[in-house]
């Protein structure tokens, strides 16, 4: 029986993972298609989250499309706003957006802002942009259930880069102070600002013993394994009474080979011809 | 307890009110939810944490985390009233106030306590006289600054009830009742606590019962002053302030607060675009205030019956020179 279910949970899984790859093969074209078309965005950054949103949206969190303001949701935050290609385009493989409104990415009187506006799109929980905005909100959300008593779960994702301000740190200390459990942090560790790469800038290792050290639950984990990402998140929390912190080591620009690792696509913008040649190395790499 | 102390000389500390209604709205309302930034007692707080310890939040010393968490609260269904010294709850944490409260219109109180100069000798760091400016510009941001505990209390049942970031400017300093028992508060609406014709004062929070004494010092030389109290600072009551300046010669403000981009600046802005009048702007003369207490510091910029008496008949003689 055992090893029966054992034979049915790997199908699963791979059954999971083909579905995580085919919708991340789709947000990762469209989110190239709009920064193209829209002739700015974060690129890079799209890339390096791309997996874990698609994970997080399609195979781990409690929501109900047809009713985003279900009180009982589950919550996401995504802290770095500015990677809203990606964020979008996942929203709309969740059903949570329609996938036509893409193409209107940062058009006039679009409702695709080039950062998300809760105002505008039912399953956005907030409205981010500016850096170290996310996790004391998401400290509030994951509050505001332990208050109430309530099941729902708060997810967030910040970059490394953001984690330079000041304030992620407060709330760091503020969930662990409250015990905050039902909170789980995700670091798109893809070691890459603006600017250059975050040890040249300012250094974020031992980035795992600073989250500790602050109260918090943390592993680590390679944020492009579906299967990694997947087991991770299937037994939270990390350690009862500690908020969870899982830094997730990505590749900035990552399935792209130009783009990978590359500071200038932290905000690069690709020409029609890097766009197709983007989309078959996509394609390629899903067969 | 501390919520109902009040002084003998029938002044009394906003605070007191704030804290009463907030601990009464809790009883009936699990919703109501306190956070502070260590400021327990400056918050006059400590009676709400005794009662009710599991919605009371203390997130430390951390503005910027405060409103953050203050906006998740309010995403997680609660009504979070985020307080602390509003020379902090506003500048400290200003881009969480922008976007956290009034761009993403979480529904969010702001309670910013001992306001203006109330911090007295403590000095320019403690000092708010900054914070209506930086407010009143921030769309879908309610700005409530009470005139006594009766408006305090009305405020504060409003602000719970209104679906919407607020933010309400409370002092320290004591002050007299100047509302009927049964005032209720009205946002974009101002108070017109005593009809005049030949000049008008607007004043807010704790100069308002100044401006009336004002004006019974002026009714002695025969000269007859309307007190608009213009507690809602945003939205603001447009049609009282363009009547004003139809009606009488001129209008002078009173705030404890820069004279640039408060309430005089406000009333400028209307009364330029839609009927110009004469005014004088009392406030704060854009310095850093000197070393003293709040009383003194008030009394050194002319903030009192005396320097609004000065202005208003200096406003009435220019007419008249002018013809």
């Amino acid at each position: 029986m055992e090893k029966g279910d054992d034979v049915v949970e790997v199908n699963e899984m791979a059954d999971v993972e083909t579905r995580l790859r085919k919708a991340a093969t789709e947000v990762r074209m469209h989110a190239l298609e709009m920064v193209h078309h829209a002739r700015v965005g974060h690129p890079g950054g799209d890339l390096s989250a791309t997996d874990i949103l698609v994970t997080l949206y399609l195979a781990v969190m409690r929501i109900d499309p047809a009713n985003p303001a279900w009180p009982e949701r589950d919550r996401f935050i995504m802290s770095k706003g500015h990677c809203s290609g990606a964020f979008y385009a996942t929203l709309a493989q969740a059903g949570l957006l329609d996938v036509n409104l893409l193409k209107t990415y940062m058009d006039p009187l679009s409702m695709l802002n080039g950062h998300p506006d809760r105002n505008k799109i039912a399953g956005v929980e907030a409205n981010t942009g500016p850096l170290g905005h996310g996790l004391p909100i998401a400290t509030g959300t994951a509050l505001a259930a332990k208050i109430q008593d309530a099941a729902w779960r708060t997810f967030v994702m910040t970059g490394d880069g953001e984690l330079q301000e000041g304030s992620n740190w407060e709330a760091a200390m503020t969930a662990a102070q409250y015990g905050l459990d039902n909170l789980v942090l995700i670091v798109d560790r893809n070691r890459i600002q603006q600017g250059d790469f975050t040890e040249n800038t300012i250094k974020m290792d031992p980035l795992a013993d600073k989250w500790r050290a602050f109260g918090w639950a943390v592993d680590e984990v390679d944020g492009h394994d579906y299967k990694a990402l997947l087991q991770r998140f299937q037994t939270l929390p990390i350690e009862p009474g500690k908020p969870t912190c899982i830094i997730a080591h990505t590749i900035k620009g990552h399935g792209v080979s130009f783009m990978e690792n590359k500071p200038e696509w932290h905000h690069g913008v690709p020409t029609a011809e890097q766009l197709a040649a983007a989309k078959v190395e996509l394609m390629e790499a899903a067969r | 307890m501390n919520a109902e102390v009040t002084t003998k000389t029938g002044m009394f500390d906003c605070r007191d009110a704030f804290a009463a209604s907030l601990e009464e709205m809790a009883a009936t309302n699990p919703t109501i939810t306190a956070v502070v930034n260590d400021s327990v007692s400056s918050t006059k707080l400590k009676g709400f944490r005794g009662k009710y310890p599991k919605r009371f939040v203390n997130v430390g010393i951390a503005e910027q985390n405060m409103l953050g968490v203050g906006a998740g609260l309010a995403n997680g269904g609660l009504v979070p009233f985020v307080c602390g010294a509003s020379c902090f709850v506003t500048a400290r944490s200003m881009e969480q106030l922008k976007v956290d409260l009034g761009y993403a219109k979480n529904n969010v109180k702001l309670c910013g306590m001992s306001s203006g100069m109330a911090y007295g000798e403590l000095g320019p760091t403690h000092h708010s006289i900054e914070d209506l400016a930086w407010t009143r510009v921030i769309p879908n941001l309610t700005v409530i600054v009470p005139a006594d505990p009766v408006e305090t209390r009305s405020a504060m049942f409003w602000a719970a009830q209104h679906k919407g970031p607020v933010f309400v400017r409370l002092s320290r300093m004591p002050v007299p009742i100047v509302h009927a028992s049964d005032y209720v508060f009205s946002p974009g609406k101002a108070v017109t606590l005593r009809e005049g014709n030949d000049v008008t004062v607007i004043a807010n929070g704790v100069l308002v019962h100044r401006a009336l004494e004002t004006a019974e010092r002026l009714a002695k030389d025969g000269i007859s002053a309307r007190v608009i109290n213009m507690s809602s600072m945003a939205p603001i009551d447009r049609e009282t302030i363009v009547q004003a300046a139809k009606e009488t010669a001129g209008i002078v403000t009173v705030e404890e607060h820069s004279v640039y981009g408060g309430l005089g600046g406000a009333v400028a802005e209307i009364v330029a675009l839609e009927h110009p009048t004469r005014m004088k702007i009392l406030g704060v003369p854009g310095v850093f205030a000197p070393t003293g207490s709040a009383e003194f510091l008030l009394e050194h910029f002319g903030l009192t019956a005396a320097g609004i008496e000065q202005a208003a008949k200096e406003l009435l003689a220019k007419r008249v020179i002018a013809g």
